[in-house]
């Protein structure tokens, strides 16, 4: 075990620094993010519907997007001189080449994450005073769940045509659950109610990324192989 | 130290075949050259026995796995914005190398390939021939015992032409096993210890190179992909 998570952070380390070099996708995302919340944030109509009913949605919305740009550029970095093909005739298991593309992906949708909230908190004036550690142990296993599947997924479709447009197509329908309790328990923190009432949001949360990390996890082999 | 047995592989629903019924064996110190046309199945061939695709039928068995096999295929499997330092760093990791030993084999091998200078230039800055030199390096770094080479000379000038010949076939002399895939029958014969046609994926012929010369061996070889 600690061989395959040795090889998994050699991969993740390998991503973030090529990541560092360039920044081009993370720069992207965070703009990407900031304009989604400028958007939202001059598109609606206040005296409509009430801010603080939209919210929960709008950074859910934002956050999944964002996190497709990410998940896109996974494994187009080892397109590049076809480096995937390297890492197949390596010894490198297969589950640690997902659990470091899985590191390295959570890595940079934390950093879109950490810019998007403060923002996003600016926008929409949300009073998320005494809900912040819960607010951000919510965004944490919604992101570990749908990055979770979204790196599966961005394995499987990288050596198709048209990759960035079937990666959301295929995923989205996946990111149903975790999204709606995303959504749900932050609606509930954002409204001040008590932490026990969104628990069974985040347990269930908690359970899909269970779930899916030990599917993805088996499964992520027959997406690579030929 | 390395077999093929039975191997087959088809595009297509069976209407491209890419190896049919292909068996070979070598020992330590032999070198195999597949010479075959453009869609013989050289690469194909050279892709199952990496164990990078799974054979329709057949078997393939390396002593020591994957961790003995090098491969230099068309593309570098470099890394553009890591320099060639760090590629080789990341790739020696891969195959359980520690720190010291990497650093090590990879000052050697770059001495050897004439690119010790370039060693702290990003990749995407090299040219197309450096660029060859670096993949060359990378796929010795953790000195494999088996390597399997398609079209290796692509892109190298004559002077590092040669000296990777000599390179290879010093591994030659070291016990390695070498598995050369190339159309330019010219550039591997020198090396082979035996010699294998391939056409429309099978081996149309394959012997021990024994006392045939480049010139023999070219005659052959015209005579098997035009025959038929």
């Amino acid at each position: 075990m600690a061989e395959l998570l040795a090889q998994a952070w050699t991969i993740a380390r390998k991503d973030l620094v090529l990541e560092f070099r360039t920044r081009t996708a993370l720069l992207s995302a965070v703009v990407f993010t900031a304009l989604v919340l400028t958007v939202f944030n001059f598109g609606r109509d206040p005296t409509a519907v009430a801010t603080i009913d939209l919210a929960p949605s709008i950074l859910w919305v934002t956050f999944t997007f964002a996190a497709m740009l990410a998940l896109n550029r996974a494994f187009q970095l080892e397109l590049e001189n076809q480096a995937l093909e390297g890492l197949l005739v390596s010894p490198l298991p297969r589950v640690s080449l997902y659990w470091g593309k899985l590191l390295a992906n959570l890595a940079f949708v934390g950093v879109v994450e950490a810019v998007g909230l403060p923002l996003f908190v600016l926008f929409f004036d949300v009073p998320i005073g005494r809900a912040v550690l819960p607010l951000v142990g919510v965004i944490a296993l919604a992101t570990v769940g749908f990055v979770t599947v979204g790196t599966l997924f961005s394995a499987m479709v990288i050596r198709t045509r048209f990759a960035e447009l079937m990666l959301p197509v295929l995923l989205l329908p996946f990111l149903v659950p975790p999204l709606v309790l995303a959504v749900l328990a932050t609606a509930k923190l954002f409204a001040a109610r008590p932490l026990s009432e969104s628990l069974g949001y985040l347990k269930l949360l908690a359970a899909y990324d269970i779930v899916f990390l030990t599917f993805a996890s088996v499964l992520f082999r027959y997406t690579v192989d030929e | 130290m390395l077999s093929a047995e039975g191997l087959r592989y088809t595009f297509g629903g069976g209407i491209v075949v890419a190896l049919g019924d292909v068996s070979f064996s070598l020992a330590p110190g032999q070198t195999l050259a597949i010479f075959g046309p453009n869609g013989a199945g050289k690469t194909t061939l050279l892709k199952v026995l990496a164990g990078l695709i799974r054979p329709q039928a057949g078997s393939v068995r390396v002593a020591g796995g994957r961790r003995v096999i090098g491969w230099i295929g068309h593309q570098s499997h470099l890394y553009g914005h890591l320099t060639v330092r760090e590629n080789l760093h990341f790739w020696g990791s891969l195959y359980g190398m520690p720190a010291a030993a990497r650093a090590e084999c990879a000052g050697a091998v770059l001495q050897r390939l004439g690119i010790a200078d370039r060693a702290d230039q990003p990749v995407w800055s090299l040219s197309r021939g450096l660029l060859q030199r670096a993949a060359i390096a990378k796929a010795l770094i953790h000195e494999p015992q088996v390597l399997l080479l398609d079209e290796p000379f692509t892109g190298l000038d004559l002077a590092a032409a040669a000296e990777f010949r000599s390179l290879l076939a010093q591994l030659r002399g070291a016990g390695r096993v070498l598995v050369l895939a190339t159309h330019n029958v010219d550039e591997g014969v020198e090396l082979a210890t035996d010699v294998a046609f391939q056409r429309r994926g099978r081996f149309v012929h394959y012997a021990p190179r024994a006392a045939r010369g480049a010139a023999e061996i070219v005659e052959a070889y015209r005579r098997a992909v035009s025959d038929g």
